[in-house]
Parts: structure tokens; sequence; C-alpha cells
């Protein structure tokens, strides 16, 4: 979390608007463990990474979708995802992220 | 105006105060946080006055511990209920390595293990060598005897520190072995020849140490048998065994065995 502060302070002072996903739960396999994050500006900039670089596109794409709604999920990627989610992880194992607009 | 929760949070991550969050990720007021650490009583509400109650108590116990995972409780805190799912994201300070011995191995430990994460401490007697200008990459380089430093800071070491040893001589490291035993320390490790390790075995003992705790704790020669030689390499066979003290395995390599991976 420490490593992606600074890119979160620059973004809003810039006045965007920012998403943060956060590892909350693996199961299997996963490189990263829970508590580990990723934010994305609406700019569509990233910082941190949440799995060894399987899921992040995804997990983008999700967060401005989040920031669009101001929707806040739990997201999950991994072999026992829905069709709609099938991003598989290299690992084979499954990470539950949640996703929320930094608005606290 | 009070500070908002994600202040608290980032001020005490970048100040490495001990700090933990509680957010609602599925049920009721889906986001909602509590914060508390050190320094901070406890802000934020989870939307209900028993829940916040019981989730606090557990966080502060998450936190003591340093970890971070999902708690489920009933709406208003009910344990054996799943209603409610709550992520306790905990973070605690670095873990702290101690290197004794200003010596030609040091300064590549002392990358290695910033490279881990570790708060990096350079402490030897003789004040020529534990400078700052030949460690720069250390948190602190400390010139004072071994022994009499961790008299000072051995009460705030914990499962996760590490105390290597890497003086080889015996005046410094048979007192800083005693009193590194007498820490919590996860790890302590001496580094030495064989001839060296066993010498310093029979120094210990007539300087009254408790040997079945030797044996028990003290890893020496220190690192694990990678064969390398460089103090690079040296560094990284410490570090690999530090590891492998923490998780308890026998190391080999992931190829020869079939367990799982992590």
């Amino acid at each position: 979390m420490k490593e992606i502060m600074d890119d979160i302070d620059r973004w809003r002072r810039s006045g965007h608007k920012v998403a943060l996903a956060r590892v909350v739960d693996i199961e299997g396999s996963g490189p990263r463990l829970p508590g580990a994050s990723m934010a994305v500006a609406e700019t569509g900039e990233v910082a941190g990474s949440v799995s060894g670089g399987c899921v992040e596109g995804a997990v983008v794409s999700e967060a401005l979708d989040i920031l669009a709604t101001g929707e806040r999920r739990l997201v999950t990627f991994g072999y026992s995802d829905d069709e709609a989610f099938a991003v598989g992880l290299t690992c084979g194992g499954t990470i539950h992220l949640f996703i929320e607009p930094l608005d606290w | 105006m009070a500070d908002s929760i994600y202040e608290l949070w980032r001020e005490a991550v970048n100040d490495h105060r001990p700090v933990a969050l509680a957010t609602v990720i599925e049920g009721e007021n889906l986001g909602a946080k509590l914060i508390v650490g050190d320094g901070i009583d406890s802000q934020g509400t989870l939307g209900d006055v028993d829940l916040d109650r019981v989730v606090l108590r557990d966080t502060i116990g998450e936190l003591a511990g340093g970890r971070s995972g999902i708690r489920h409780y009933g709406p208003h805190g009910e344990a054996r209920e799943t209603a409610v799912s709550i992520f306790i994201e905990s973070f605690a300070p670095p873990p702290h390595m101690l290197i004794f011995g200003a010596v030609d191995f040091t300064g590549a430990l002392v990358k290695i293990a910033k490279v881990m994460g570790y708060r990096v401490t350079v402490c030897d007697a003789r004040e020529v060598f534990a400078t700052k200008r030949r460690f720069p990459n250390a948190d602190d380089v400390v010139v004072d005897w071994p022994h009499r430093h961790l008299e000072k800071v051995g009460d705030r070491l914990g499962q996760r520190d590490a105390v290597c040893v890497l003086t080889h001589d015996h005046k410094f490291d048979v007192p800083a072995i005693q009193a590194a035993l007498a820490t919590d320390v996860g790890y302590l490790g001496a580094m030495g020849s064989r001839r060296t390790c066993e010498e310093r075995l029979e120094r210990l003992a007539q300087a009254g140490a408790d040997m079945e705790q030797v044996t028990a704790r003290l890893h020496a020669p220190i690192g694990l048998d990678l064969g390398g030689r460089t103090p690079e390499e040296t560094a990284i066979a410490i570090c690999a065994e530090v590891i492998a003290a923490r998780t308890g395995r026998v190391s080999s390599s992931l190829s020869d065995t079939t367990g799982s991976i992590h």
C-alpha cells in the first residue's frame, strides 16, 4: 500500500477520482497476499499490482466502471469464475478483490 | 475538519506506525470503515454500534498478530453468522534485521535484507568500521558492543525479526549470542567456519549459555548450503535461511518436491 500512496496523492491533487482494488482473499496458489493493492485513476493510470500480472488488465476495466457508477463491489478472478469474468490466473488460483472509489 | 480515514491510514503507514483498517465488503453498508492503531483511537463506523464493538476487538487482535483477512459476523456482530463480511487489513511496521559486525559481508547482507523489506541496523564496537558511509543502505549504523546494543533494543525484537552475527570474533560473538537468546527474536545466526563454530559453542558453554537454547535457536554456520562464495551470494544464502526458518521448511528445490508452492 505504501508504494502506491505517492501516486494516489498526485492524482487526487490533480482532481482525478481514484479507485482502490485490494486483495481480500486468495484460494490455492496466488502470488500476492491479502492487503496487496492497486490504484487506478480515472485517467487510466495505474499504480501497484494485485497478482503476478495476470489480472491487472481486467482490474483496470472493473475499476474504471466502478469509478463511473460509484458502486463498490467484490470481484473474483480465477478458474472458478463465471464466464463473464473468465480471466484466468496462470497459477490456477482464485483471487478475491474488493474494488471501491477512494471517497473515504 | 477531522482527517478522513484514508488520511489517518496514509499518515500511519508513512510513519511506520501499526494501523488496521476494517471494511465491510459484503452485507449492509458496503464499504463502511473502522480504523484503529497506535496513536489512533478507533474512528469510523460500520453502521451498527454492536458490530463496531465486536469488529474493533477483533481488529486490535489481528493487528497485534500482523494478520490481514476476512471475518464474518451477524448484522450486530454475532459470531457464527455470515450476513456481514469484514476485510481487516493490518499494517505492521517492517521486520527488523540486526547485523553485528561491520565486515565485508555486511554491506551485501544489508542490500539483500533491504530488498526483502527489513529495517536494517548495523552494529559494531569499532567506530572506524561502523560508519554510515560504508553502509549507506542501512537504516541505522550503531557504534556499540553488540550485547550492549541488544540490552537496549532486545525487548522490541519478535518472531519476525532477525539477528545475524558476522563479527567472527568470540570476544563479540559470545556475549552477543547470549544477549540475543534472551530475546524473542525469530532468527539467530552466526557466521564462521566449522572450526570457528565449534570453538564458539565451547566458549558459549563456558560462559554459561543455556546450551539447549543454543542448539534449538542458533543457526551456525549461518546460511543455507547454496555453495556460493561472494558476499552477495552469501547474503542470499543467509536471507534464504531466514525465510526457511520462518516458514519451517526444509529447503530444497521446488522441482525436487511435489507439495504446494505457498
